[in-house]
C-alpha cells in the first residue's frame, strides 16, 4: 500500500514509517502521564472538544474513512488545524479514493494511506480544481477574496 | 440574473473535464459501475429502471432563455425531444445515454448550467419562491443568498460526504411558495423590530419514510452572518448526524432526537468559534452578487391596462386564466404569469422541446429574458407588462401551456413513480393523469378553488403527499398497487402532515376516492373556504367516513 505525502510539488508516495500509536481513549485515560507514542488515532465518531491539551506532542494523528462515505474525518481535519492549530501529519486511513484527494487536502490532511494503484494518477487529481469557492484549511484564497483582488488591481 | 465570470466558467468547465475523464474510464473498464456509482452520483447521473436518468441543476429555478433554449436542445439531441421539471426546481433527462453525458454537461456550460449537487449526499440545488423579485408582498429578493449558499456549497470539501443528502430553501414572502418548512434548513427572510431584515432558520423539517415539519432554530439571523451559520449547522450535522441507518440519516433525525432547543445550542456553541471568520462573504461580494438581481427596467405603467380589460371581457377562457394563472407583481401594470405544465390528462412536469422553445420566445419577448420553474413542477414568467398578457396567453395557448389550473385540482405534483424510477412500489403518473382527467372542467374545478393533490409512488416521499392536501401514496400489498390516502397536509406558511385515512385502496378505487372527498367538501364548505380549511374545520372523520362510505 503506497503512502502518499503532500509536498511543495504535489502528491508523492513516501516511504512508510513505523508509527507508535495510540489511541484518543486510551491517550486520554492515561493522562496525565507522559506517553511515548509518536502518533494520535482518533476514531471518527469522537468528539474533539477539549483536546487541545498537548496534541501537538504527536508527529502524526490518525484520522479514519471507515467507507468512503462516512465524511465524519473531513470535519475533524478542519478543527484540528483551523480550531487547535496543528501543525504535524494528518494522515487519512481507510478507505481513500483518488476523487477525494482534493477535499481531504482542503481540510487539512496530508498524507494518506492510498489504497488505489495508480499513484501518479492520484496526484493528478489534486489539479482537477484550480480554485475553490469557499475557505477551508488549505491556505488558498477562496475565489470571492481572489475576485476582490482582481478588482481592487482594476 | 446572475452570470458567470472567469472563476465560476473555469470550475464548471474543469467539472465536466473531470467527468469526461471518469466516464471513459468506466467505459474502457477501468472503474467498476460500483467504483463509478459514487463518481456519476456526483453529477446528477442515476441509473434508473430503463436507462440513466441525468438531473441539470436550475440554481434557485432561474432560467435565461438562452437557457431554457439549451434544455430544449439537449432534449431534442440527446434525449427522446421531452424533458421533466421535478419538484426541486431542476430539470430531468430520462433517457440520456452514458457515451453522450459529457457531451450534454458540455453543451450546459456554454450557457452556465451544469448538473453539480444535483444527487448525492451533499447540499443539493438551492430552491427559492418562485416569484422572486416579481411578487408583490415580498420584502426583499431572496435570490442573491440563494446564490451565495450556491458558491458556498459547491464542492463544500468537508460537506460533500453528509450522512444523506441535505436541501436548503429559501423564501422571503408571508406566502410561503418554496415549502421551506419541509426542508433541511428553511430560510425566511423577514424584518424583525427594529426593521432590519434577516433570516428565520427552520431545521430539520422533511417529508420521506418519518416527515417532520421543522423547528424554528433562530428567529433572526443578521443577513451578514449566513454563510458560516449554516456552516455550523452543517458541521453539527455531518459530526453527529446517524450514519448506522440510512433512513434515519436525515437532519431531522438527529434534530428531533436532541430535541430542537439542545440542537439549536449546538449550532450556536460551534458558531461562537467561527463567526467573524472566512466563510461568510465580506460585503463587496455581496454587493457584487446582489447586482445580478438588481430589478429589470420597468417601464413606469399605470397599474391598470385598458387592453387588457376589453380582453378579459371578450374572452371567457382568457378571463379565467387571469384569474387562476396570474399573479400580482411588484411593479405597477406588470403581473407575474404560471405556465401550467399540468395539461388535463398529461405527465406533471413533462415539457417538448418545442414548448422549452416557445416559452423561451415568450420570455423573450415579455418577460426581460427570465423564466422560473416552480417546486410544483410549472413554469412561471416572472415580469409581463399587463398590456401583453392576451398575447402571452395566446401563445401558450397555441403551445398547450395555457391550462388555467394552478393551485387547482389537477395541478398535481406526483413523482415519477415506476414508470421510471427503481425504488417505487406504484406508478404515479397514470394516477396524476386519471385523477386530472375525471376533474378535466375548468369551471368545475376553479369553483373547488385551492386544493393541492400530491402523490408519490412508495414510502420515501418524492410527489410530496405528505404535505397533500389530498396525498397518495403507493404501496406494494403482494404484489398488488395500493394506495394509501392522507388528508389535511399542506406545504406552505400553514405546514401540517396529512393524516392517513384509513385503509388502502386500489388503482380502481382512488380516482373514485378522491372525487368522494371533493364532493363531500363541496358540500359542505363554508363561503370560499378551502378544502383544507373544511378539513381543519370539521376534522377527519367525516372526511373519513365519505371516503370509505358504500357507494
Amino acid at each position: 500500500m503506497p503512502l502518499l505525502k503532500l509536498t511543495g510539488n504535489g502528491l508523492a508516495p513516501a516511504l512508510e514509517e513505523p508509527l507508535n500509536e495510540i489511541s484518543l481513549n486510551e491517550w486520554r485515560a492515561r493522562r496525565p502521564m507522559a506517553v511515548d507514542a509518536t502518533a494520535l488515532c482518533i476514531n471518527n465518531d469522537a468528539s474533539l472538544a477539549g483536546i487541545e491539551g498537548d496534541i501537538h506532542q504527536f508527529k502524526v494523528i490518525v484520522l479514519e474513512f471507515p467507507t468512503f462515505k462516512d465524511g465524519r474525518a473531513y470535519s475533524q481535519a478542519r478543527l484540528l488545524r483551523e480550531r487547535y492549530n496543528y501543525a504535524g501529519d494528518i494522515r487519512a486511513r481507510g478507505d481513500i479514493l483518488r476523487d477525494q484527494l482534493q477535499y481531504m487536502v482542503r481540510c487539512g490532511f496530508n498524507v494518506f494511506e492510498f489504497k488505489g494503484e495508480d499513484t501518479i494518477d492520484a496526484a493528478a487529481a489534486l489539479t482537477e480544481f484550480s480554485r475553490a469557492y469557499q475557505s477551508a484549511a488549505d491556505k488558498d484564497a477562496p475565489i470571492w477574496r481572489r475576485r476582490l483582488a482582481k478588482a481592487a488591481a482594476a | 440574473m446572475y452570470r458567470y465570470d472567469e472563476f465560476d466558467a473555469t470550475l464548471v468547465a474543469e467539472r465536466v473535464t473531470q467527468f469526461r475523464g471518469q466516464v471513459e474510464r468506466r467505459l474502457n473498464g477501468e472503474l467498476t459501475e460500483d467504483q463509478f456509482k459514487p463518481l456519476r452520483l456526483m453529477n446528477g447521473l442515476y441509473l434508473q429502471l430503463h436507462a440513466y436518468m441525468l438531473r441539470v441543476a436550475i440554481p434557485y429555478g432561474t432560467l435565461s432563455s438562452k437557457q431554457m433554449r439549451m434544455l430544449a436542445h439537449v432534449a431534442r439531441k440527446y434525449d427522446r425531444g421531452y424533458g421533466h421539471f421535478t419538484t426541486r426546481q431542476n430539470i430531468q433527462y430520462n433517457w440520456p445515454a452514458l457515451v453522450d453525458v459529457p457531451d450534454i454537461l458540455d453543451d450546459l456550460a456554454k450557457v452556465e448550467m451544469h448538473a453539480i449537487q444535483t444527487s448525492g449526499n451533499c447540499i443539493r440545488n438551492v430552491t427559492s419562491d418562485q416569484f422572486s423579485g416579481a411578487a408583490a408582498e415580498e420584502i426583499e429578493d431572496p435570490r442573491p443568498y440563494a446564490e451565495m449558499i450556491r458558491q458556498w456549497s459547491t464542492f463544500h470539501p468537508e460537506f460533500s460526504f453528509l450522512p444523506r443528502k441535505f436541501k436548503i430553501a429559501i423564501t422571503a414572502s408571508e406566502n410561503d411558495r418554496a415549502a421551506v418548512k419541509v426542508h433541511d434548513i428553511g430560510l425566511r427572510l423577514h424584518r424583525n423590530e427594529q426593521g432590519e431584515t434577516g433570516f428565520e432558520v427552520v431545521v430539520g423539517g422533511g417529508l420521506g419514510r418519518t416527515p417532520y415539519i421543522g423547528h424554528t432554530i433562530r428567529k433572526f439571523l443578521p443577513k451578514e452572518y449566513l454563510l458560516s451559520y449554516l456552516e455550523a449547522i452543517l458541521r453539527v450535522y455531518n459530526s453527529q448526524g446517524r450514519r448506522d441507518n440510512l433512513y434515519k440519516a436525515r437532519i431531522k433525525i438527529l434534530v428531533n432526537a436532541e430535541g430542537a432547543e439542545s440542537f439549536a445550542k449546538l449550532v450556536e456553541d460551534e458558531w461562537a468559534e467561527i463567526k467573524g471568520g472566512d466563510t461568510d462573504f465580506p460585503e463587496e461580494e455581496r454587493r457584487r452578487i446582489d447586482a445580478y438581481f438588481s430589478p429589470p427596467p420597468f417601464e413606469t405603467l399605470s397599474s391598470e391596462s385598458e387592453g387588457l380589460e376589453a380582453r378579459r371581457h371578450g374572452d371567457v377562457a382568457f378571463a379565467r386564466w387571469l384569474r387562476t394563472n396570474v399573479a400580482d407583481h411588484k411593479a405597477p401594470g406588470y403581473a407575474v404569469v404560471s405556465v401550467s405544465l399540468k395539461p388535463i390528462g398529461g405527465v406533471p412536469g413533462d415539457i417538448s422541446d418545442a414548448q422549452m422553445e416557445t416559452v423561451a420566445d415568450i420570455a423573450e419577448e415579455f418577460s426581460f429574458d427570465e423564466i422560473r420553474a416552480t417546486h410544483e413542477q410549472n413554469l412561471v414568467l416572472p415580469h409581463v407588462k399587463k398590456d401583453d398578457l392576451f398575447a402571452v396567453w395566446s401563445a401558450l395557448k397555441a403551445a398547450e401551456l395555457a391550462t388555467a389550473n394552478i393551485g387547482l385540482v389537477s395541478d398535481i405534483i406526483a413523482c415519477p413513480g415506476l414508470d421510471y424510477c427503481t425504488l417505487a412500489n406504484t406508478r404515479s403518473i397514470p394516477i396524476a393523469q386519471r385523477i386530472s382527467e375525471r376533474f378535466a372542467d375548468l369551471d368545475n374545478q376553479e369553483d373547488l378553488g385551492e386544493l393541492k393533490i400530491k402523490i408519490s409512488g412508495c414510502i420515501n416521499a418524492c410527489g410530496h403527499h405528505h404535505v397533500g392536501h389530498i396525498g397518495i401514496l403507493g404501496v406494494d400489498k403482494k404484489g398488488e398497487e395500493f394506495y394509501q390516502v392522507t388528508l389535511g397536509g399542506s406545504g406552505a406558511e400553514d405546514a401540517s402532515l396529512g393524516e392517513i385515512a384509513g385503509r388502502g385502496l386500489s388503482s380502481d378505487e382512488v380516482v373514485d376516492a378522491v372525487e368522494k372527498l371533493v364532493s363531500f367538501y363541496r358540500k359542505n364548505r363554508q363561503d370560499r373556504e378551502r378544502f383544507l380549511d373544511t378539513y381543519r374545520r370539521l376534522g377527519a372523520e367525516p372526511f373519513k367516513e365519505a371516503l370509505y362510505a358504500a357507494a
